[in-house]
């Protein structure tokens, strides 16, 4: 495991579901009823349509690196990378339990969750293993 | 025939400084205001407009407004990080076509080395910015984002670390003639990607210098030119815009510069064919090429091609470029390059930039800025600028 030290998200009453959800092992994304399509990250009104009509809906946790960087000079480095979702939307993350120098654009990944340094749990990334 | 101008730059400065420990933020503001004054025949008691970013002393303006004594009935305080300069020479130049100011004064002042990173990080801004639970997390910093849209354009375009080494190189080769810059030494391809990894795939050298100083620029209507002389320069046409995340769907490959590059060169008439000496944003090298591509030097995912083998470097290549040395050698006063790119610019439609990298009968040139991440939000403004007899 990694020793990063994760700092606290700030949270507020358009985004507390999300790392509720992210506390209990689950990835959210919010859709929008009105369009019908998921943004990220997640707000009251659909920055889509504009519609207020917007839903949680679970992640399938699934995605691929759509990009990445491997942060050398930090210690320790760590890898920062955006993450496309099954569902359609990408997302800034952390890939971990990963070998850094074999990381590559479009690899596939699973959500896994971490903590920050308040015990909130932070959603990050790892190279996929089911299937 | 000569082409018209809504409105002028009639002066600029750049502070010479580039480690300013002995000097406040509102006095560089102050000096540089005083210089670019200076340099265009006026006084500060012509100033009826003052441009400036958000990240002044005090609130908006008006803290160095009444520090510099200015008495002022128009004001705009755009801020769009490092593009805001470019920014305010467009909006100077609506303001005074207009008919709401006819002398706008421009000035942007830092001094991050004498304050020192720590001081940086403290002054983080946006601590209730909207996003910023789902990224501060990941630790994000100015270099591994930049390193994200680099990542993807290789990805994507077959772009190579030695191409954007190139861009480097050009601006090594300019530096060495001016005797502020904080890197004077020439650099090669090798030199560059055998600097130390920072974020991969960016290396030390693909990084622009951290300094202190600042610039300032005046900007003026025709009827003030004329009186002013030749040394004033037609503002031709400018173009903003805004990129973000979009909500989770997004494309790292290109910047703002897609959107006021082709606002710019439609108001002014030109094409990217007919630019002289282009001053690109060059935070890193990635803004470079990306930049090129967005404002149609090249196609799309072709700017390695274009930026390799010195055709940036000036009386070697088709494409001079920040022939000051840029941010990349020269000088990023307060992280924030937009204004020397203007003064740069300016420079060589005068026939005043460094005889070594004078670009003979330079008659139109570009100016972009590029503000925020490119990888995230990002600002853009582009200006095109032309001789006094363009
Ligand atoms: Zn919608």
């Amino acid at each position: 495991m990694s020793d990063r030290i994760y700092p606290d998200p700030t949270i507020n009453l358009e985004t507390e579901c999300y790392w509720q959800a992210a506390n209990d092992g689950k990835l959210l994304v919010k859709s929008c009823n009105a369009c019908g399509k998921a943004h990220f990250y997640p707000r009251a009104i659909c920055p889509e349509c504009g519609s207020p009509d917007t839903t949680w809906t679970e992640a399938t946790g699934r995605g691929r690196i759509y990009t990445y960087s491997v942060m050398r000079r930090a210690d320790p480095p760590y890898a920062i990378a955006y993450v496309t979702l099954d569902e359609g939307v990408t997302m800034m993350s952390n890939i971990v339990e990963a070998d850094f120098d074999n990381l590559s654009v479009d690899m596939a990944v699973e959500v896994m969750f971490g903590q920050t340094e308040g015990g909130q749990a932070l959603p990050l990334f790892r190279p996929a293993r089911g299937i | 025939m000569a082409r018209l101008a809504k409105a002028y730059i009639a002066g600029i400065f750049e502070h010479p400084t580039r480690k300013a420990v002995d000097k406040t933020v509102p006095m560089l503001h102050a000096e540089v205001a005083l210089g670019a004054l200076a340099d265009a025949g006026l006084s500060k008691h012509d100033v009826d407009g003052y441009f400036c970013d958000g990240s002044l002393p005090g609130l908006g303006g008006m803290a160095l407004a009444e520090y510099m004594g200015l008495d002022l009935t128009y004001t705009d305080t755009t801020e769009t990080g490092g593009s805001s300069y470019v920014i305010h020479v467009g909006h100077a130049m609506e303001a005074i076509a207009a008919g709401k100011c006819k002398v706008a004064l421009i000035t942007l002042a830092g001094r991050p080395r004498a304050e020192g990173l720590q001081k940086l990080g403290a002054r983080a801004r946006g601590e209730d910015s909207p996003e910023r639970g789902f990224e501060l997390p990941y630790g994000p910093m100015v270099t591994n984002l930049y390193a994200m849209s680099t990542m993807r354009h290789m990805y994507e375009y077959g772009t190579t670390s030695e191409q954007l080494a190139w861009i480097k190189v050009a601006a090594s080769h300019h530096a060495q003639h001016n005797e502020h810059a904080v890197l004077r030494d020439v650099v090669t391809v090798e030199d560059v990607i055998n600097s130390p990894m920072i974020a991969d795939p960016l290396h030390r050298l693909d990084c622009c210098v951290i300094s202190d100083g600042g610039g300032a620029l005046v900007v003026v209507s025709p009827e003030i030119a004329k009186s002013l002389g030749d040394r004033c320069i037609k503002v031709l046409g400018q173009g903003a815009g805004i990129k973000h995340l979009n909500g989770g769907r997004f494309d790292l490959t290109y910047t703002g510069a897609a959107k006021s590059g082709p606002i710019a060169f439609a108001e002014a008439g030109v094409t990217p064919a007919d630019i002289d000496y282009a001053s690109i944003y060059d935070s890193f090298t990635i803004t470079v090429l990306e930049t090129l591509e967005d404002l149609g030097f090249c196609e799309k995912g072709k700017g390695g091609a274009l930026v390799s083998d010195g055709n940036l470097i000036s009386g070697v290549g088709k494409l001079p470029f920040n022939t000051d040395g840029g941010g990349l050698c020269n000088n990023h006063p307060a992280n924030r390059g937009g204004m020397t790119k203007v003064i740069e610019a300016v420079r060589q439609l005068r026939g005043e930039a460094h005889p070594a990298v004078q670009v003979p009968d330079c008659r139109l040139a570009l100016a972009h800025g590029t503000g925020g991440q490119i990888s995230q939000r990002t600002g853009a403004g582009t200006v095109i600028l032309g001789s006094n007899d363009a």
